[in-house]
């Protein structure tokens, strides 16, 4: 294969590339290695990581839940090959841009995007994946079709990116601190909305009839936990 | 042109600063230092505050030439911290206010910080890492308030640093965290340590109670230097970490490094390198500004009372909890 790649940006984490692999549009994340750390610890956290990312990858699929297609892991070159989506907007954007142009349908607009992430993060929780990550910047809205104007209609699917700190676990507990990252990520990115996660919240609780009791008893502890949390040492 | 007068006492630093706009005119502090394998106690810290607080206040206006009445605002730390010693500063700011019949305004320790790093680094808009004994928070801002997008789910990384070296014995002059700096310059030995990142947040508890449940073991195989090294490379890849991804989040390509444990040389140098792989810039400063001090205290009110806000008498409290995303910014219109 040749090496033809462009650089599509620096994550959190990774330097992303894309390339076309077997006629595919691909997206290349590739957990550089991090100077700043011990080598031991560089090679074993990236390891895990790019396992994770793998590992939950698939299980999304079984699932139903929309992420990019795996197309190959390389440890050596510490490279994932993926589905790229050359057409998106991540939900961190698709929200400050909300408010930029004051669309008339802004509520409406929220009302579908946390409705959406509410049910995609009670399957995910459902099939017993914690993602471990979960901001805005690692969700991603793709068209569903060719309407030029899929933002503003609403014409979305959601996709779930950026498995890095995920894994598999059954507990409620994780379950609640992933719930409580994800509202503390709303919360701090997008402050003009106050009212957005506890609508995913609602969607998060309504639309599975798994047993959710436990999960809300543990998120509500953890989140009183975090408003506890005596500052001094 | 805004004089202000600050005391801070949250912790076990009793300092007291003046500041005359931007300028430092005084920066005065003592602390108090427990024997190895102590930790400060609320009682016995407020007692060496208020043991040396008159001390160190006819210093500070010694060290600034001015007369009470020069000054503008009296400004103390309102919280977050230790009820008793936080109270001590809180009474003698009251009283100084009172008798030079100045405005009172209580300061959010964490604001201090932050303002101060802005103040002596210049750094314009950044992410800020605020590391300390008892915080350990990401910071941005965003609309009128510093907000946190990351933090410590159980203890602050400096708790865990300290805690380690009373397990250790080191001694805590001038800090333990220091010491453990200058212990984990000569380890060698790298000791895989558990590693605990959520999102933007980050653990302690497990590594430190890891160390403490099987140290006699460890040391057979490990000095105590290796630990220290080990101790302090984790911990401080997991801050660079969930700051690189605040960052990669909000955008932002400044790092500003605040709180006692900030003035970690080690912490400093590896948070440089992660810069350096984005192209970003680090901020830092030193031990004078970094280690809770009164000029952040008088710097924040200053810059909140130019803003035109005041603090009621009667509110002139103080509270153990209070977080940094609390306070609105007045005087930032970005
Ligand atoms: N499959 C993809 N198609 C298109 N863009 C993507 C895809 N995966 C990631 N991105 C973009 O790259 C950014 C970083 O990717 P991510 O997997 O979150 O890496 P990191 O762990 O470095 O944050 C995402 O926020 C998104 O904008
Ligand atoms: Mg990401």
């Amino acid at each position: 294969m040749t090496e033809d790649l462009k650089i599509l940006k620096q994550g959190a984490e990774a330097k992303l590339y894309i390339c076309n692999y077997l006629g595919r549009p691909t997206l290349i994340k590739e957990r550089f290695v991090k100077n700043y750390r011990h080598l031991d610890l560089d090679t074993n956290i990236t390891k895990e990581r790019i396992k994770n990312e793998a590992r939950s990858i698939v299980r999304c699929k079984t699932a139903g839940i929309r992420t990019p297609a795996l197309y190959l892991v390389d440890f050596e070159r510490r490279r994932i090959y993926m589905e790229h989506f050359e057409r998106n907007v991540t939900v961190k954007d698709f929200i400050i841009n909300l408010t930029k142009t004051g669309s008339e349908n802004e509520t409406n607009s929220l009302n579908i995007l946390a409705k959406m992430i509410g049910e995609t993060v009670r399957t995910l929780h459902d099939t017993n994946i914690i993602h471990g990550d979960l901001t805005t910047s690692n969700i991603l809205l793709i068209p569903k079709n060719d309407n030029d104007n899929w933002i503003q209609c609403c014409e979305f699917h959601l996709v779930m990116i950026d498995f890095g700190l995920s894994y598999v676990d059954s507990s409620a507990e994780d379950k609640g601190v992933d719930l409580y990252v994800l509202e503390r990520a709303l919360i701090s990115t997008h402050n003009d909305y106050p009212e957005l996660f506890n609508k995913m919240y609602d969607a998060y609780k309504s639309s599975s009839k798994s047993n959710i009791k436990e999960i809300i008893s543990k998120y509500e502890e953890v989140r009183a936990r975090g408003r506890k949390r005596t500052m001094v040492g | 042109m805004v004089v202000a007068i600050g005391f801070e006492g949250s912790a076990n630093k009793l300092g007291i600063g003046i500041v005359k706009d931007g300028e430092i005119l005084a920066n005065c502090r003592r602390t108090y230092i427990t024997p190895p394998g102590e930790g400060f106690l609320p009682r016995e810290t407020a007692e060496h505050h208020q043991q040396n607080i008159h001390e160190v206040l006819q210093e500070a206006l010694d060290q600034s030439g001015l007369n009470p009445d020069e000054i503008d605002v009296v400004c103390y730390t309102k919280g977050p911290g230790m009820g008793a010693p936080l109270m001590v500063c809180a009474i003698v700011a009251r009283t100084c206010a009172k008798l030079w019949k100045k405005p009172i305004y209580g300061v959010n320790h964490c604001i201090g910080h932050i303002e101060m790093g802005r103040l002596i680094t210049k750094a314009n808009n950044p992410t800020v890492l605020y590391v300390s004994g008892g915080n350990t928070q990401i910071i941005a801002y965003s609309r009128k308030r510093y907000r946190i997008f990351g933090e410590t789910i159980d203890i602050a990384v400096g708790n865990c640093l300290d805690r380690f070296a009373r397990v250790l014995k080191l001694s805590n002059a001038p800090s333990p965290g220091y010491n453990i700096e200058q212990a984990a310059k000569k380890g060698k030995k790298y000791l895989p340590l558990p590693y605990c990142v959520k999102g933007m947040d980050v653990s302690f508890s497990g590594i430190l109670s890891y160390m403490e449940d099987k140290i006699d073991e460890l040391l057979k195989e490990y000095t105590p230097e290796d630990l220290c090294y080990s101790l302090q490379e984790t911990v401080f890849a997991m801050l660079v970490e969930i700051t690189e991804r605040a960052m990669a989040h909000c955008g932002s390509d400044e790092v500003l490094i605040v709180g006692g444990v900030g003035c970690n040389e080690r912490l400093q140098e590896m948070m440089g390198v992660m810069c350096h792989e984005r192209e970003a810039k680090i901020f830092a400063t030193d031990e004078r500004f970094c280690i809770d001090n009164g000029v952040m205290i008088a710097y924040a009110g200053a810059l909140a009372h130019a803003s035109g806000t005041r603090m009621d008498f009667k509110d002139a409290t103080i509270t153990q909890r209070y977080r940094t995303d609390d306070v609105l910014v007045t005087w930032r219109d970005d």
